[in-house]
């Protein structure tokens, strides 16, 4: 990948920048949400984090950090992707069996197909990222003068909506390609289960009220259906 | 590397999922010795569905944890035939299953019989429509038996499995609330169907109003405790919406695993064997009969020879296909000349939906079974008059939510934000307030729809991949867009607070979104040695002692799902063999 020794100084030199993933790596320590406060508060408790990652560089955790962010925001609903550990999440899945190219048919030739054909590349999943990561911060670069996480949150939100309509170029890769991919893993992280790091204290199971498991209704589907069920989720870890 | 011969069998059965535990069990019952191959991993409820680790949508449903692995054999597409196929190197539109089980672990547990008509598809359009209502490169055909003649076996599958529902037709007498289309059964369902969920009972309500009929999904979902021909006890459903691509962890939905494996690994007549990778039909031409299999052991890389004095072959459609192209048995389907027929009408299913919002309705999308939707048959098969709309076939339609997993059971009103603010508020404001109106429909055969072997891609073995040759023709667009207009217009009778964007198939056949896991034909039935593959006893036409089992003898694909009629077909070859085939080894047509 094309890791700017730039773009690296400058993402060390400007952790103290408000608004940045960065930032947020570099102050505060790691604490789960807890029982009981109001997600902004959950968020502040979280302020992470100096958490170490397993395969992400500090450059691709702060670009993952702040496109979750984005599409995480804190509110009332849930702490921020970051706080939620929705970048954890996805560098444990990128350095565990998945990222490496498990379950995934790598035999070549590698040819270009037709959209409907599916992913074509010999990329894993972490070269993917890697590769994908790479291009978005270097066309942030030559967009907006800065990388991806740098951005204020306006120019963020533009960036991503560019991506997604595919307008984003980026050398040698498909700028849709790589954010259906990129917004695929922060739903996979937000609303997996807690287990895999993301999702702490199961925010977003609240936030849409799904109950988890064990989910025994055998005897009160007939008098649940029609009628509001407030259980609080519950997880594989409280199940354990 | 030698190829060790082992000591012979009476019978090796070629993959166990429905088909394969189907036909062991039957044939170790009428005595004989049966070798099963399968070349996923053996597993248990007891170990490998427990609670609570079976509840992870990431790792069963998104990263497939019990579909088959692509880097050890996937497919290659293409659309035309003149265009390069390239491989599928994840699963998207459908997931084959793997280990033992099969797809029947997997599953969702919706149990339908065809209706006569899908039995007699071609005769019957001919003969309500004219011969020109079906269109040149149309190749569908009759089934090779009546749906008469299998009812007995559909009530077979239905009895095994506990199946839920609520009858229609009940030896000539119709049933309201029961699916009134259907063909006559002799007798009723095992057990009574599930208690309906919010957005099934809403549909129907809709569904009724505007003068259909609405009937409950008969379900593998049990609705009681019930114990099975087998003495295999299963449990009533808990409605924990975690059905299709997990195992059950309480016992509740009929699969090979719960039904007829707990038996057979008991009989000491059968003797599984898994990590067993198949590669060949071991074939004797000249006396046109398959005299074993030969197989790698996944686990040591070993290669053994079976020798049997049957062959069942009872794995999935492609791999079906697949090994009869590799073994040379009968000839290779040509879409240029028409001739051949190994490959040949290979179907899909042709699929169609719209999202209802309810705002002032609780539909708790997650307090679902695979199998307990409403569904209504006024627009299959030819339950309505084709004149004038320019398509055969039809679609089932339903409604009710199959789980509400939150990584892929969500859903926001069109115009929503895909994230931040507006997408947080949105998604939990509609999560457990929505549903989505499903049309399963018929798929029908094409000249240029088939299966064969790709020239550049291989499997894990270095065995070729199966290439998809498939699109969605004219006949399928006009049937999703037509079938998807009954669906919105059964939705706009909700007076939904907000109706989604409707989705019928249009353009290319797409392997990335989610359709359907419903791939027939291959190796088709049919009553001419000429353009089928096996005969009505699914018999292969060249070579007597073998039998190609499953939704790859269907001619095409009928709209409701088909595991019920590949249950019937088991029971039906099971006893043509052990009644017919054993007393007088031979062609039984």
């Amino acid at each position: 990948m094309v890791d700017q020794p730039i773009g690296r100084r400058n993402f060390l030199k400007g952790a103290g920048a408000a608004g940045t993933a960065a930032a947020a790596a570099m102050t505060g320590g790691l604490s789960a949400c807890a029982e009981g406060q109001t997600p902004a508060q959950q968020a502040q408790q979280n302020a992470p984090a100096s958490e170490p990652m397993m395969t992400l560089t500090p450059t691709e955790a702060a670009f993952l950090g702040a496109a979750y962010d984005t599409f995480i925001p804190a509110d009332q609903y849930s702490p921020s992707g970051t706080d939620c550990g929705m970048v954890v999440y996805m560098d444990r899945q990128l350095a565990g069996a998945w990222g490496t190219g498990a379950r995934f048919y790598r035999a070549g030739p590698f040819l270009q197909g037709k959209p409907e054909q599916g992913y074509q590349l010999a990329l894993t999943p972490r070269e993917f990222f890697a590769a994908g990561i790479a291009a978005a911060n270097d066309w942030s670069r030559r967009t907006y003068g800065k990388d991806f996480d740098r951005l204020d949150p306006a120019q963020r939100e533009e960036a991503l909506k560019t991506m997604d309509a595919g307008k984003a170029e980026f050398t040698d890769f498909n700028s849709k390609y790589f954010f259906d991919q990129l917004y695929e893993s922060a739903m996979e992280g937000f609303f997996a289960d807690p287990i895999y790091g993301g999702n702490r204290n199961k925010v977003s199971w609240k936030m849409v009220g799904y109950p988890g498991l064990p989910a025994t209704y055998a005897s009160k589907a007939a008098e649940y259906r029609g009628k509001k069920i407030n259980l609080p989720p519950q997880s594989i870890a409280d199940l354990s | 590397m030698g190829v060790t011969r082992l000591k012979r069998t009476d019978a090796v059965i070629i993959g166990v999922g429905w088909t394969g535990s189907i036909l062991a069990r039957e044939l170790t019952k009428a005595g004989l010795k049966v070798v099963a191959l399968e070349r996923g991993k053996f597993r248990t409820p007891e170990t490998d569905f427990a609670l609570p680790h079976i509840r992870d949508e990431l790792k069963y449903a998104v990263r497939q944890e019990l579909i088959l692995d692509p880097s050890l054999e996937t497919l290659t597409l293409r659309h035309e035939i003149n265009e390069t196929a390239l491989p599928f190197r994840r699963w998207g539109a459908f997931m084959p299953g793997m280990g033992l089980g099969g797809a029947g672990t997997i599953w969702n547990g919706m149990t339908w019989r065809f209706a006569p008509f899908d039995h007699e598809m071609r005769s019957h359009i001919a003969a309500r429509y004219g011969e020109g209502a079906i269109a040149a490169d149309q190749t569908i055909a009759d089934w090779a038996m009546r749906y008469d003649e299998l009812e007995p076996f559909y009530d077979r599958f239905e009895k095994l499995c506990g199946t839920s529902g609520q009858a229609g037709n009940l030896r000539g007498r119709l049933i309201e609330g029961g699916n009134i289309f259907e063909g006559p059964r002799q007798s009723d369902y095992p057990n009574p169907p599930l208690t309906p969920s919010r957005g099934g009972e809403l549909f129907a309500r809709a569904a009724k109003n505007l003068g259909y009929h609405p009937y409950p999904t008969p379900s593998a979902n049990l609705s009681r405790e019930y114990r099975n021909p087998e003495g295999a006890v299963l449990n009533p459903t808990i409605f924990c919406g975690h059905c299709d691509r997990f195992g059950c962890a309480t016992n509740s939905k009929a699969s090979p695993n719960s039904t007829i494996l707990p038996v057979l690994l008991d009989e000491p007549l059968f003797e599984l064997r898994c990590d067993s990778w198949v590669t060949q039909i071991v074939y004797d031409k000249a006396a046109r009969k398959a005299t074993g299999v030969r197989y790698v052991d996944t686990a040591s890389g070993e290669e053994y020879e079976q020798p049997a004095d049957l062959v069942l072959l009872c794995a999935y459609p492609f791999s079906n296909t697949k090994l009869l192209l590799m073994s040379g048995i009968g000839a290779a389907y040509d879409p240029a000349t028409g001739r051949g027929a190994v490959g040949k009408n290979y179907c899909y299913q042709v699929t169609g939906q719209v999202p209802v919002f309810l705002e002032n309705e609780e539909i708790n999308p997650f307090m679902a079974t695979g199998a307990n939707a409403m569904n209504i048959d006024d627009f299959n098969g030819d339950n309505f008059d084709h004149e004038g709309l320019g398509f055969s076939g039809g679609a089932l339609i339903f409604a009710s939510p199959t789980h509400g997993r939150p990584i892929m059971g969500r859903m926001t009103p069109p115009g929503t934000p895909r994230w931040g603010r507006a997408w947080k508020e949105a998604t939990a404001k509609w999560y457990g307030h929505a549903f989505t109106i499903h049309a399963s429909g018929a798929n029908f055969a094409h000249r240029h729809n088939y299966l064969d072997l790709d020239p550049t891609y291989r499997d894990k073995l270095g065995n070729p991949l199966v290439r998809m040759t498939y699109n969605f023709r004219d006949n399928d667009r006009k049937l999703s867009a037509f079938v998807t207009g009954k669906a919105v217009e059964i939705a706009k009778a909700m007076n939904p607070t907000i109706l989604g964007a409707p989705m019928p198939r249009r353009g290319n056949f797409h392997i990335v979104p989610y359709q359907s896991t419903h791939n027939t034909g291959g190796t088709i039935m049919g009553a001419d040695p000429g353009t089928s593959v096996v005969n009505r006893y699914l018999q292969h036409w060249d070579a007597d002692n073998l039998f190609v089992i499953g939704a790859s003898t269907f001619p095409q694909n009928p709209a409701p799902p088909p595991t019920g009629a590949v249950g019937a077909l088991s029971y039906w070859t099971a006893e043509a063999i052990t009644k017919r085939y054993l007393a007088a080894p031979g062609r039984l047509v």
